[in-house]
């Protein structure tokens, strides 16, 4: 196997999950694009670990997930939050800082 | 004494302050502190004389001076200088002033002003002396200010009559006018003379040549100006006959005897300037002798057509003083100078018995006289005897000193002033003796009963009168050697310009024949005229006659010399000048300055509405339009959509990595 | 060998398809179950790179906790359940656009980077890294970083409800 077939799959996962990001109006859509991005990294982290022999990637995957847990939380009890004041999650709608 | 001049001004001065002070409460008004201390200058003017013909050997002129202030490297001083020259002047200030003392408290008893008037006696005396013993030019200039300030004063004594002011007035600024140029060349020749004000020093440069020929012409010029103006030379003669309005005293003492001759007395001092810049050693005929000897004729014309008698005198005082600048500027100083001593004589003694014939009849003008040689005896003596010595016949006073003057100009080589000079002798003669008849002989045709006057008066008369007579003969060897005028009253320093001109003898016998026989026909013309009524061809010669009646004219309308300053000068000054200048104020002068204003103002305006307004404040709007505007446009990329904010947030990371792979 | 890259093969297009239709589709719940395709996808791909334990947590977390939250998520927000149209905002084109961009420049420097680099395992299971290790790295040099994850943990739930209750 090669280490660049998992780099290059984590970067496609990667640059969807931009796409996601970007185009995805509903708010939790969008954090589930994020997730996809964070295991997109992750499987990088592992793949290099790998390709290094040792257990260090392995480890920073841990702590993202264990973030990546916490922020998801956090971010949905935002979004409820954001749905209780506006009744909607249509991001293009929360322009109030628009300038 | 000769250390001590200074006392003989102070005194005068002292009874001055005393007069003014307490003279209404003087037992004679003021009068006697007037008497005493001109006397005491007189005693101690004699005292002076006495010394200084008494030194022996080579005389030097004696000086002290003390600075008063001094500013930066030039002194300004006060001091005293005597010689031959100051010495005379002493005696001849001192004594007529004298005379004039006790003959006024006899002709202003009872005047409405009798105190000043021997208050300004007084200061007159004070000034003159001042001026005759000063050693520098400024201190010269104050005395001639002083003396020109109490001639003011005393011409118009009776200022209540607007005529006696206007003539004190028309003295006034006449001599100012002159004074002008006597200014000017104080100044002149203090930077000639590298920064020194004393005479005898700047004598003593002009002397060596130190100074530029030119230099001394202009100082010398500027000088003379000042005579011209003070001494009633022609042109600005013009205020001397006008200043009879005053009392006949002053008019004896200060328009006679000392105040006018101090411009002769100015070219005496300063002669070394004169002789070297108006090259009269040369024999050139110069302003000087010019200005003299035209003076001499116009004043003895004007003399024969005046009906008041001071007139006549004045007159005749104008043409005297015309020979003694003329003399100096022959070069015959010492001729000169003696002509004034014994002018001063014979005039004030012709002024003062001129003023007891006014004190008899109450009034001026001949007209109004005649025969009064029964009604006041003494008056008519010593003013005969006056007459006789005007007019120059031996061995009276006059005849001494003009004949000497005559011999000058014969002998220094000025022809045609000579002839002058006869001709002004002639013309003397005859308008005395037409004086003389229309006063003392004929019948009496005034009003009233005239009568002889009192002592006061006729005493100094008397005592002129002998002094008339014997005062010619101090030229002559009569007095000895050492007493002889030409001795004594000398400038040391100068002597040898008057050696020069060989002015030792008192008179040759050829120049003097024909100077008497000029004399003597001038009489006997002016005799038969009046006397025997003969010479009928001339009798109503000016109503037969326009030309004559032309003459008569100019003369009596003064050469029109009058209407010219008056009218011409000052009337086109106050008039069209004066009209010019305003225009010229209004419209140039406050156009350039309200122009400058409007100038100042449209400039203003410029600034404010052109560049403030648009400019500046187009900068300034412009600036805040620019940040208004281009804030307007970038503010369409806040759209407060965190999305479009990623997007650009991720698209600037692709680049950036972008960029950093390529540089590495 | 030939079989790891054949079920790398399998995963890695499973995974991508799963991660196309997360981001395309309209259906909000549907996201959702594509999202757990992808995490499966995703700890398949744990254990071909010998990261057993990482597989097990991530079913366990990201499957188990986290698409279980999001699932809560879009319940709790009334998010239609079906098919909603206005599911995408109107920057599409400039996402794809951007999207694309990243993949283009990521790809490059991958493949230019580790372009031929193999990926070598042990022969000896007994060297392969073990759940052992993981626990010793814990708790040996990243136990700092170990105790504050927990300490975050604690303060995203604390915040979560802080945040999300109703009073």
């Amino acid at each position: 196997m090669y280490l660049s077939q998992f780099l290059l799959l984590a970067a496609v996962l990667f640059c969807i999950g931009i796409y996601g990001v970007l185009a995805r109006r509903n708010a939790v859509l969008v954090l589930m694009s994020i997730e996809l991005m964070l295991n997109a990294v992750n499987i990088n982290l592992v793949a290099f670990g790998a390709f290094r022999r040792n257990v260090v990637g392995q480890v920073f995957a841990l702590f993202v997930i264990a973030i990546a847990a916490a922020e998801v939380g956090v971010g949905l009890a935002i979004v409820l939050l954001i749905y209780r004041n506006r009744a909607s999650i249509g991001l293009d709608e929360v322009d109030l800082m628009k300038g | 004494m000769l250390d001590n001049v200074w006392l003989i001004p102070l005194l005068p001065a002292v009874s001055f302050a005393v007069i003014l002070l307490w003279g209404k409460r003087l037992p004679s008004k003021g009068a006697e502190s007037g008497i005493l201390a001109v006397g005491a200058s007189f005693v101690l003017s004699v005292v002076v004389a006495a010394e200084w013909i008494a030194k022996s050997g080579p005389r030097e002129a004696i000086e002290h001076s003390s600075t008063w202030l001094q500013s930066g490297s030039v002194k300004f001083g006060a001091g005293t200088h005597v010689d031959g020259l100051t010495v005379m002047m002493l005696l001849v200030v001192t004594f007529i002033s004298l005379m004039v003392h006790v003959y006024s408290t006899g002709y202003m008893h009872g005047d409405r002003r009798y105190t000043y008037f021997f208050a300004a006696l007084s200061l007159f005396t004070a000034s003159m002396l001042l001026l005759v013993v000063s050693d520098n030019s400024l201190q010269f200039l104050v005395g001639w200010e002083l003396v020109g300030v109490c001639s003011f004063m005393l011409i118009g004594h009776w200022w209540e009559e607007k005529d006696n002011s206007d003539a004190a007035v028309k003295a006034f600024l006449t001599t100012r006018t002159g004074d002008v140029g006597l200014m000017i060349g104080i100044i002149t020749l203090f930077f000639a003379a590298k920064g020194s004000f004393n005479i005898a020093h700047l004598n003593q440069l002009a002397l060596e040549g130190g100074i530029s020929h030119r230099l001394l012409l202009v100082g010398g010029t500027c000088l003379f100006l000042g005579v011209v103006g003070k001494s009633a030379q022609f042109p600005l003669h013009t205020w001397l006959p006008d200043a009879m309005a005053g009392p006949t005293p002053v008019s004896a003492l200060i328009h006679a005897a000392t105040m006018v001759v101090a411009g002769v007395y100015l070219i005496a001092r300063f002669y070394p300037v004169f002789f070297s810049g108006f090259s009269i050693d040369a024999g050139g005929v110069n302003a000087v002798a010019i200005i003299g000897s035209i003076t001499l004729v116009i004043a003895a014309l004007l003399a024969f057509v005046q009906d008041d008698v001071k007139k006549v005198l004045a007159y005749s005082t104008v043409s005297q003083l015309g020979y003694m600048v003329m003399a100096l500027g022959v070069g015959a100083w010492s001729a000169g100078i003696f002509h004034l001593f014994t002018h001063a004589f014979f005039k004030a003694l012709l002024f003062l018995a001129a003023g007891s014939v006014i004190h008899g009849v109450h009034s001026n003008n001949m007209s109004e006289m005649g025969g009064l040689r029964k009604h006041m005896p003494w008056t008519f003596r010593t003013f005969i005897i006056g007459s006789l010595a005007l007019a120059g016949i031996p061995p009276l006073a006059g005849f001494f000193s003009k004949d000497e003057i005559l011999l000058g100009a014969h002998e220094n080589g000025f022809p045609l002033m000579l002839v002058v000079g006869l001709i002004g002798a002639f013309m003397t003669a005859a308008y005395m003796t037409r004086a003389c008849y229309l006063v003392f002989w004929g019948e009496y045709r005034g009003h009233g009963h005239p009568h002889e006057s009192p002592p006061s008066m006729v005493v100094p008369l008397q005592v002129l009168a002998v002094l008339s007579v014997v005062a010619g003969l101090v030229n002559t060897w009569v007095v000895g050697d050492r007493l002889r005028f030409a001795h004594w009253a000398t400038v040391p320093g100068t002597e040898e310009l008057i050696q020069r001109f060989r002015l030792e003898h008192a008179f040759a016998l050829s120049d003097a024949a024909i100077s008497v026989a000029v004399a003597v026909a001038g009489i006997g013309l002016a005799g038969l005229y009046y006397f025997r009524g003969a010479l009928k061809p001339i009798r109503g010669l000016t109503r037969r006659s326009t030309a004559a009646r032309a003459g008569y004219t100019l003369l009596v309308n003064k050469y029109y010399l009058d209407v010219f300053y008056t009218d011409i000068i000052v009337g086109s000054i106050k008039g069209p000048i004066a009209q010019a200048a305003y225009w010229f104020d209004q419209r140039v002068i406050d156009g350039v300055v309200n122009g400058a204003g409007v100038g100042a103002r449209e400039v203003g305006r410029f600034t404010y509405d052109v560049i403030d307004q648009r400019v500046v404040d187009g900068l300034a709007n412009g600036a805040g339009a620019g940040a208004e505007e281009s804030g307007s446009i970038l503010r369409l990329i806040q759209t407060g959509r965190v999305q479009q904010y990623a997007a650009a947030l991720f698209g600037a990371a692709a680049l950036f990595a972008v960029g950093l792979v390529l540089i590495t | 060998m030939v079989l790891q890259n054949i079920a790398f093969g399998v995963l890695a297009a499973v995974m991508v398809l799963a991660a196309w239709r997360l981001v395309t589709t309209q259906n909000v719940v549907r996201a959702a179950l594509f999202l757990v395709i992808v995490l499966a996808g995703v700890a398949g791909q744990y254990v071909l790179l010998a990261a057993e334990f990482l597989f097990a947590v991530q079913i366990v977390v990201y499957i188990g906790a986290i698409v279980v939250l999001f699932l809560f998520g879009i319940m709790l927000t009334r998010a239609p359940i079906g098919r909603d149209a206005g599911l995408d905002n109107d920057q599409k084109a400039l996402s794809a656009i951007v999207a694309l961009f990243f993949l283009g420049v990521l790809g490059v420097v991958l493949v230019q980077a580790w372009g031929d680099t193999k990926l070598e395992f042990p022969k000896d299971p007994a060297l392969l890294p073990r759940a052992a290790d993981l626990g010793d790295a814990f708790l040996g040099p990243y136990v700092i970083p170990f105790e504050v994850v927990s300490v975050l943990l604690l303060a995203a739930l604390v915040g979560a409800v802080a945040i999300a209750r109703r009073d």
